[in-house]
């Protein structure tokens, strides 16, 4: 089975010719879960715009499905990948339930169609859409605004799954509420994701595998079991850090 | 008193409509001209820039000094309504061309990527993203154009222009406060009236997007 997403000797450098990417090769199985990990400017971000076609690789090749970005129609290919960001982008001009219909709309799906997937959808992530539908997102929380991002993302039921800090601006319980509601509404639809963190335990829990990034370049690529075995120094450090400090004592 | 408005009332009312008529056909061409200006000019920065620096100009020149400087030219140029319109079509391009840029620059960035992200093309992005967003600012620009425009278009009756200055002008020449008066009060009350309708939708459409 070809891989979902390839990345084969990619670099990308920014507009003032500042290297962000080097030499970056990744195969992602489809349907398989990867967490992208490393520090803030590491290039994980940078590498998860790739795949949508919202960075340009300055040399090397981005393969999607099997075929290179460049050959494809981008705005089709948006059409069928989700995209989730911390800051979640929600249209403010637009109620909930039209923020859900985007890309259906884009697609030209039958209303009533739209509906009963949207219906589905905000049910699963608990925003029912007799109560949610027709507010608007600065009547929201900052989950629930996330939880509309997700199913915004999730409705059209995407082959890929980009995700780039999507729970970073929560607070830590609402976080893991997020999390499970996240990891369950995944499990109903097999998509291949990537899934940009700085957050390992987050990590952990929604990949089964974790590529970490550092200086731009990927400097552990392992399954999640073997990933905590690593005795790579970085990892060390992203392990520490993780543990809680009376389990030190 | 009552003599007086039994007199003038006709013409009152015939040169007030007259002069909110030539202040709509001026702000409704800025607004057919001024919105693509404005949207070209978020697109296309250098350009952008210099319509912006231009329309800014236009902008410094004295109303009175501006009317002098169209009369000689040909075919827009000459003594009535027209060069009037003409003038105060200039003057209304700038709030609203820098107001859509603003609206449209102000729209979050995020916003934009997800749009993008999302599979919209760049139409559907201006259509259905962008200009909606921008619209509290481009109507507050409009509001402007229509505020300063009532205001200007008093001046437009030196040149012959129509309009209520004609009796402000006349109330001067005969030396008749009342007169002046008459041109002078249903002006002030037009500009207003214009402010706070428009205030009122700005403030409506702003409120449909989420914004205090």
């Amino acid at each position: 089975m070809q891989p979902a997403v390839e990345f084969r000797d990619v670099d990308v450098s920014s507009s003032q010719g500042t290297p962000i990417l080097r030499g970056i090769d990744l195969s992602v199985e489809q349907g398989s879960a990867v967490a992208l990990i490393g520090r803030s400017g590491a290039g994980k971000t940078t590498a998860l715009r790739l795949v949508n076609g919202l960075v340009r690789a300055s040399r090397g090749s981005v393969v999607v499905e099997g075929k290179s970005i460049e050959r494809h129609d981008l705005v089709a290919l948006r059409r069928s990948i989700g995209y989730i960001i911390q800051a979640v982008g929600l249209f403010p001009h637009r109620s909930v339930y039209d923020n859900v219909a985007t890309v259906p709309r884009l697609l030209r799906w039958e209303e009533a169609r739209i509906r009963e997937e949207a219906e589905r959808l905000l049910g699963e992530l608990d925003l029912p859409l007799p109560i949610y539908g027709r507010r608007f997102p600065s009547t929201l929380s900052g989950g629930e605004r996330q939880r509309v991002g997700i199913a915004r993302a999730l409705i059209f039921s995407p082959r890929i799954l980009l995700c780039d800090e999507p729970f970073g601006a929560l607070d830590p319980i609402v976080r893991r509420e997020q999390q499970e509601a996240f990891v369950r509404s995944r499990a109903q639809r097999p998509t291949t994701m990537l899934f940009v963190t700085h957050d390992l335990q987050e990590a952990m829990f929604v990949a089964e595998r974790i590529v970490l990034f550092d200086e731009g370049a990927i400097v552990v690529d392992l399954q999640r079991d073997r990933f905590a075995a690593s005795s790579n120094p970085l990892v060390r450090r992203f392990l520490e850090s993780a543990r809680l400090p009376q389990e030190a004592s | 008193m009552r003599s007086f408005l039994e007199i003038y009332f006709v013409e009152i009312v015939r040169l007030t409509i007259e002069h909110l008529l030539i202040v709509i056909a001026a702000v409704g061409t800025a607004i057919a001209a001024g919105v693509p200006l404005g949207i070209y000019a978020t697109r296309r920065r250098r350009p952008g820039r210099l319509v912006l620096r231009l329309t800014d100009v236009v902008q410094t020149i004295p109303s009175l000094a501006l009317f002098g400087l169209l009369i000689p030219i040909p075919f827009i140029g000459g003594i009535g309504a027209r060069t009037a319109i003409i003038a105060l079509i200039l003057y209304s391009l700038l709030p609203i061309v820098r107001n859509t840029v603003v609206g449209i620059d102000r729209v979050d960035p995020f916003v934009r990527e997800t749009a993008l992200a999302l599979g919209m093309t760049p139409r559907q992005m201006l259509f259905g993203v962008e200009i909606p967003l921008a619209l509290p600012a481009i109507v507050a620009g409009i509001r402007i154009a229509m505020v300063v425009g009532i205001g200007v278009a008093t001046i437009a009756a030196a040149i012959g222009g129509g309009g209520l200055g004609t009796l402000i002008f006349r109330g001067v020449a005969m030396v008749d406060t009342r007169l002046m008066l008459a041109g002078a009060l249903p002006a002030a009350l037009l500009a207003l009236v214009a402010d706070a309708v428009l205030s009122l939708v700005e403030r409506r459409l702003a409120r449909a997007r989420g914004e205090e």
